[in-house]
């Protein structure tokens, strides 16, 4: 016999509970793998990386992130022995490959280009897609209908399909490999995404806040601006993770249209070659260093991208 | 404080005219009432006179100054909505201390600190002003709603059913209080509402509206007792007016053309004389009683008080106080009819149930 049960019908029961916790727990788990294994790797000696069977315990060693932000040369053992003693722990560690640093990498350049081209086309798209989904969703505009079945439209394909179309303009206009030219183009792709579902949001904003701000004594854009911004805060956030996600891991057309200038962190970091090979452990280094950007801000911006991702869905 | 003037104002939007040639004068410190069913024009009226609306045709004054095209802010009118009125991003204080801190206004904030805290003395929320707007009851949210209007001692207020997302309890509260605050500051008003009992309590005129025409304005008591057309007498008294063919009940003095007759519950009589009629349902309302009585026919409510003890199904006979027939003719309009006396009807009232 059981007695009174005090949650409600709607509520799962705590063993159905405790299957989803542990099916999320084991999904998590098998979509952490590489991400775990790129983290090791970068921590790992180039040996360790390429041994085989795969080494899960291992020494860790900063290798890997010397070697990422370091242009090195090898020498003949007897110009090593007439080196004076390293000066530095890093220095060490790069003699006992029989090398010598020679200067930077272009890493932190290329991360720094990934930081301009990606925040930069990130708030550029946001902008342009809060006052366009302002506009579209407040105002009488002709062919509303039509023109924002073609500003998705323009995502109807996969952006790759138009590179040499845009290579060949972009050689035309001079915007090949700069920042400018880059922060357009992924402008250009997340402005139909951000106006989407920036609609979504500012549409879910009642009228009469701000039509009380029009009759409290304010124009219009104080009315956007003290009363639908601060409530689009939430769409906002969302839309911008989404965007940055998208214009941070571009690889594509940052490998065919930049190279010397504007080059962004998803080529560059590839091309890392080592002794023999490529050189593992800085790609892990350099990858890690890559996703910690994305991984900041969407902890950060967790509680508003939860209530993002669900909008429409959950009506306050 | 300042009047508001309507002349010949209309508004269409797309194919539906939703304000037809209203013409109509909130005198400085009137109290009007605006009484209509959904749909019949009342919130665009108010939207309107905010600015919210631009109208297609005709004038609208507002202390002495065409605003027809005048936005919103160059008003100065409050306006009270009916739900989504506070910002949730706002504490209280900054709700009610948004209208100052406009570029119209622009007070200096000790001034905006005094006058928020008297508006909310005034109001009874002095204890929440810290609190986020959202974290208020639906009472105390209105509250607020009504005290952001107040801060800025506008030309007008106008009140767009303020109440009518509350219960019935607060609503009673909040309406005696309204009427209170009103009183005092002089305050012009232009109040929608589809609630024939806060029409009727808080007017000091009210405006019946039907397909965004005004069809009748007049006091209560007059929109009440003496209404223009049949729509207008269905729209006041609980419960509703009884609308009976000429000649139904022995009603056959009505003036020529007359086709329905209206007789208000409380001027039916059982059990006095009169055609015979049979109760098929009671309802005990504490104070009153409603009887719903057939006769020949015809379904009448009649109201009686709490005393008057009837059970379903009695056989009993019904009448109509003499002269408190209203005649209608076929197209809805009330036609004159020699009427009792309300002293006659008193008495007759008194004698009678």
């Amino acid at each position: 016999m059981s007695g009174p049960s005090t949650r409600s019908v709607l509520e799962p029961s705590p063993w159905s509970q405790r299957l989803a916790a542990l099916l999320v727990i084991v999904y998590a788990l098998i979509t952490m793998i590489p991400l775990v294994w790129i983290v090791l790797t970068g921590l790992k000696t180039p040996p360790d990386a390429i041994a085989y069977p795969p080494k899960v315990f291992f020494e860790p060693s900063l290798e890997g992130y010397v070697n990422l932000f370091t242009a090195r040369s090898r020498q003949a053992p007897e110009y090593m022995a007439s080196l004076p003693p390293p000066t530095s722990w890093y220095d060490e560690l790069v003699r006992k490959r029989n090398m010598v640093i020679t200067g930077p990498s272009r890493f932190a350049e290329r991360y720094l280009n990934s930081v301009i081209i990606g925040f930069g086309s990130t708030f550029l798209a946001v902008f342009l897609g809060t006052i366009a989904a302002y506009g579209f969703s407040r105002f009488k505009v002709p062919l509303k209908d039509d023109l924002l079945f073609f500003i998705l439209s323009t995502r109807m394909m996969p952006p790759i399909a138009v590179a040499v179309p845009i290579f060949l303009m972009y050689r035309v206009l001079g915007l090949s490999d700069t920042h400018l030219g880059m922060i357009l183009l992924y402008t250009m792709v997340n402005v139909s995404l951000a106006v989407w579902l920036l609609k979504g949001f500012i549409d879910e904003i009642p009228m009469e806040y701000e039509e009380a701000a029009l009759v409290d004594g304010y124009s219009r854009m104080q009315a956007f601006w003290k009363v639908v911004l601060p409530q689009a805060k939430t769409g906002i956030a969302a839309t911008a993770i989404f965007c940055l996600i998208f214009a941070w891991n571009e690889y594509a057309f940052a490998l065919l249209l930049t190279s010397g200038e504007a080059q962004t962190a998803p080529p560059f970091i590839p091309i890392i070659i080592g002794e023999g090979g490529l050189d593992w452990p800085a790609v892990g280094a350099g990858t890690t260093l890559f996703l910690l950007p994305i991984v900041f801000f969407t902890v950060l911006l967790r509680k508003h991208l939860l209530r993002g991702i669900t909008f429409g869905a959950v009506r306050k | 404080m300042a009047e508001i003037v309507f002349e010949n104002v209309t508004k269409r939007f797309g194919n539906i005219t939703a304000v037809d040639n209203l013409s109509l004068t909130v005198a400085d410190g009137e109290f009007v009432v605006l009484l209509g069913p959904t749909g019949a024009g009342k919130t665009t009226t108010l939207r309107l006179a905010a600015g919210l609306e631009v109208p297609d045709a005709g004038r609208l004054r507002i202390a002495g100054v065409d605003v027809t095209r005048a936005p919103p802010a160059e008003r100065d009118v409050a306006f009270v909505f009916q739900q989504y009125s506070l910002y949730p991003h706002y504490t209280v204080f900054q709700n009610m201390a948004f209208p100052l801190r406009s570029p119209s206004q622009r007070w200096d904030e000790a001034r905006i600190e005094a006058r928020v805290r008297e508006i909310a003395g005034l109001l009874r929320i002095e204890a929440k002003l810290d609190n986020l707007s959202t974290k208020l009851s639906g009472g105390e949210m209105q509250r607020v709603a009504i005290g952001r209007a107040l801060v800025r001692d506008p030309a007008a207020f106008l009140m767009d059913e303020p109440l009518s997302s509350l219960d019935a309890r607060l609503r009673e509260d909040l309406r005696v209080e309204l009427k209170r605050i009103q009183e005092d500051l002089g305050a012009t008003i232009l109040y929608v509402t589809h609630d024939q009992m806060e029409a009727m309590t808080l007017a000091d005129r009210i405006g019946v509206l039907a397909e965004g025409k005004l069809v009748q304005i007049g006091t209560p008591r007059q929109i009440y007792s003496e209404p223009a057309s049949v729509h207008v007498a269905l729209r006041l008294g609980s419960p509703r007016i009884n609308l009976l063919p000429v000649g139904a009940l022995g009603l056959t003095d009505g003036p020529a053309g007359a086709t329905t007759v209206g007789v208000r519950p409380e001027d039916v009589i059982l059990g006095q004389g009169g055609a015979a009629a049979r109760v098929i349902a009671v309802e005990h309302l504490g104070a009153e009683t409603v009887f719903l009585a057939e006769s020949e026919g015809n379904k009448v409510h009649a109201l009686a008080g709490a005393g008057v003890m009837r059970h379903a199904g009695e056989e009993t006979t019904v009448r109509m106080l003499p002269g408190t027939a209203l005649f209608f003719d076929g197209e809805g309009h009330r036609l004159a009819a020699a009427r009792a006396s309300d002293a006659e009807r008193e008495a007759e009232r008194a004698h009678g149930t």
